[in-house]
């Protein structure tokens, strides 16, 4: 139910910031990130009342997933805006955190007994860290998608109707920078503990397991990212498109083993 | 009493005749006086190099537009037939629309241009110092200034650059979000790349560094802009902790080329560049625009956004327009309750004077009535005076329709037997 009355609040968010795209008025601007709070809210009540009712991180399916990743999104999203108070970020990810929630919250679940693989306080920790990994690289997409909006339009002396609406280069390249720094600690702190966790209970660090291919196929990409930045001064146009590109990888990570590949870590499908 | 406009703009009389209707500032004074008569008695003078106009507020419309044609007529020392096609004359909402449009800059010839409501506020000083306006030209000027306030306010049509300068600290902005930590270099001299220089200094630009071909002239420029100079041989040494160029030498090749530009980038570790070349043949090689992070603006790019901006504004005054109309509305609601005003007075007065004469003839009569009785007689005369009146003030009030509430002044009037109320004590029954 809470999850229901959480998803309501963010089509309302949604809604709001995409007219806030078209009419950049206060007003709409205020609504959606009012209502993207409650939503935020009712979402973090509905997470409580499911960890209680399982005795763990409602994590362990593909639903519990989704939702818990439209959770991330938004804290991530909500801790960028009050530290930048830049309006107009929210029209490039809320929509998404609300799709990803539509799943979760319009078809019913189980949340089902633990495997006994996945019984162990490592779970709350791991799981934790790399879907906060992943919210700051959706956050790092939407960023890089309106930095490549806003260069297009400086470099091609093109104006459209987005030019005034959106900030400097230097600002989105900025955040840009610091939402990957911090979603590439954490995914690799997620990366550590899984492989911590995986030694204490399968006596290896590495399983081979797609999820953790596919994981290190992100890492190595935001890396490089990283890396080139330090070393050769890459910023503006490349990087986004990177992290747009590390993006997409993620995405095909975590819906395409969920929906096609076998992987202990979706027990429903193992 | 009409609201009457008569005038001449950019829009309607070419510049030899409006430099000749045209008074300087300091003239209004002499011009207000000679004005002033018995067919204009409240007027103000609106005279700027775009426009020459008068707004005034006559007793009878036609009468007023022909004195004020007259005398624009007669000060610029051309026959009255030669300028009188050039005058558009407007009255009533028409004329208090027009004002409310110059102030706010929807009339003018660069829309949004904020010098117009300045001038304006000076024309409306010098006719109210001279006694030329009343309640309605004081009010309709005030009006006129909130309502240019409104437009600048609800609406962008301030916000679009449409100077090269401007554009090229609007662009600025984009690029960097805050100039503070940024360096400007000028390269050779010019008008209009020193004004855009100026301002980029003005929204925060760290620092300026001047150079030209001529070493003196770069430190002459250096020294008016409190800037540092540096010798035209060595400029490409800085660019690498230059983020904005701005260009306009005299030389007929590329001063900076493709190759030059992508090394400094290397040594500046990308750090965005915006380069801005006013020059006329080019000083920097379009083909730096290729190279990622540098942001190359030529005048004709320049010019294009310029162009964008103005379409914008076009689309701002579209809006303005809208409030605009709204506010004449408004203003003429407010005229309307002015014809009202006069008849509430006077039928308060009549019944005012009604009790006063009833209470002096009754009470004297009252023998033996105590103080306090005395007091509740008077009283009742009041309440019934209030409640008679209340009545048709409420009908006068509600009554927005202006014919049909002339035809209850008039009622009124008859009634209450007002129109000899002035003259003397109304005639008893």
């Amino acid at each position: 139910m809470m999850l229901k009355i959480a998803l309501g609040f963010y089509l309302l968010s949604t809604v709001a910031c995409l007219l806030y795209f078209v009419f950049p008025k206060k007003l709409l601007g205020r609504t959606y990130l009012v209502s993207a709070v409650v939503g935020f809210l009712c979402h973090s009540v509905a997470l409580v009342q499911d960890y209680v009712r399982a005795g763990h991180l409602p994590v362990t399916n593909f639903q519990e997933g989704l939702s818990f990743f439209s959770w991330t999104i938004i804290l991530i999203f909500l801790l960028l805006e009050f530290r930048y108070r830049i309006l107009i970020l929210g029209s490039f990810i809320i929509p998404l955190a609300f799709a990803a929630l539509l799943y979760p919250a319009l078809v019913s679940y189980e949340t089902k007994e633990l495997t006994p693989l996945l019984q162990s306080s490592w779970l709350g920790v791991h799981v934790t860290l790399a879907f906060l990994g992943d919210a700051a690289f959706a956050l790092a997409f939407a960023i890089s998608v309106m930095y490549i909006l806003q260069e297009y339009q400086l470099k091609a002396h093109r104006f459209g109707a987005t030019f005034r609406k959106l900030p400097s280069l230097e600002i989105l390249d900025g955040m840009n920078h610091r939402v990957i720094t911090i979603g590439f600690l954490l995914l690799t702190l997620g990366m550590i503990t899984g492989a911590l966790w995986a030694r204490a209970s399968l006596g290896s660090y590495l399983q081979g397991d797609p999820r953790e291919i596919w994981s290190l196929i992100t890492w190595v990409i935001y890396a490089a990212l990283l890396h080139a930045r330090l070393t050769v001064g890459w910023r503006g146009r490349r990087t986004a498109i990177m992290a747009i590109v590390g993006f997409a990888v993620l995405v095909f990570a975590f819906l395409g083993i969920n929906l096609f590949i076998s992987s202990y870590h979706y027990p429903e499908r193992f | 009493m009409p609201i009457v406009l008569v005038g001449l703009s950019h829009k309607t009389a070419p510049v030899e005749l409006r430099e000749k209707v045209c008074m300087p500032d300091m003239a209004l004074p002499d011009q207000l006086a000679r004005l002033k008569s018995p067919p204009v008695p409240e007027c103000v003078i609106v005279s700027t190099c775009n426009r020459v106009e008068v707004l005034a507020h006559c007793p009878e419309a036609h009468a007023g537009i022909t004195a004020i044609k007259q005398y624009l007529a007669a000060g610029s020392g051309i026959a009255f037939s030669d300028v009188e096609p050039h005058f558009y004359t407007l009255a009533g909402s028409k004329a208090i629309q027009h004002i409310f449009r110059v102030a706010s800059s929807l009339d003018s010839m660069m829309v949004g241009e904020p010098q117009i409501l300045g001038q304006i506020k000076n024309a409306f000083a010098a006719a109210s110092k001279e006694g030329a306006t009343g309640v309605v030209l004081n009010r309709l000027m005030h009006k006129a200034f909130s309502v240019a306030k409104r437009v600048k306010t609800e609406t962008q049509i301030a916000r679009y650059a449409v100077s090269i300068s401007y554009a090229a600290v609007e662009l600025a902005k984009k690029i960097f979000d805050d100039l503070s930590e940024k360096t400007v270099m000028l390269i050779g001299a010019g008008e209009m790349s020193e004004l855009a220089a100026r301002h980029l200094m003005d929204h925060g630009a760290k620092r300026l560094l001047v150079t030209n071909r001529t070493y003196s002239r770069a430190v002459e420029l250096a020294e008016e802009f409190s800037a540092s100079a540096i010798r035209f041989e060595d400029f490409t040494d800085s660019l690498i902790r230059t983020d904005i160029i701005i260009s306009s030498t005299g030389s007929p090749t590329y001063i900076l080329g493709h190759q030059q530009v992508k090394t400094v980038l290397y040594e500046r570790r990308n750090k965005p560049m915006f380069m801005i070349d006013i020059a006329v043949p080019r000083d920097l090689d379009p083909a730096i625009n290729r190279l990622s992070n540098v942001y190359l603006y030529d005048i004709d790019d320049l010019q294009a956004v310029i162009d964008t901006n103005i379409q914008e504004r076009r689309k701002e005054a579209e809006k303005a327009d809208e409030i605009v109309l709204a506010e004449v509305g408004t203003f003429e609601r407010w005229l309307d309750s002015l014809d009202v005003t006069p008849m509430i007075v006077l039928l308060r007065e009549r019944l005012e004077q009604i009790r006063e004469e009833e209470l002096a003839r009754t009470l004297p009569r009252l023998n033996g009535v105590s103080k306090k009785e005395k007091k509740a007689v008077e009283a009742m005369a009041s309440a019934i005076v209030n409640k008679i009146l209340h009545g048709p003030l409420q009908a006068l009030k509600a009554e927005n329709r202006s014919d049909t509430r002339d035809q209850l002044i008039e009622i009124l009037k008859e009634i209450f037997q007002l129109e000899q109320t002035r003259k003397g004590p109304p005639q008893k029954p």
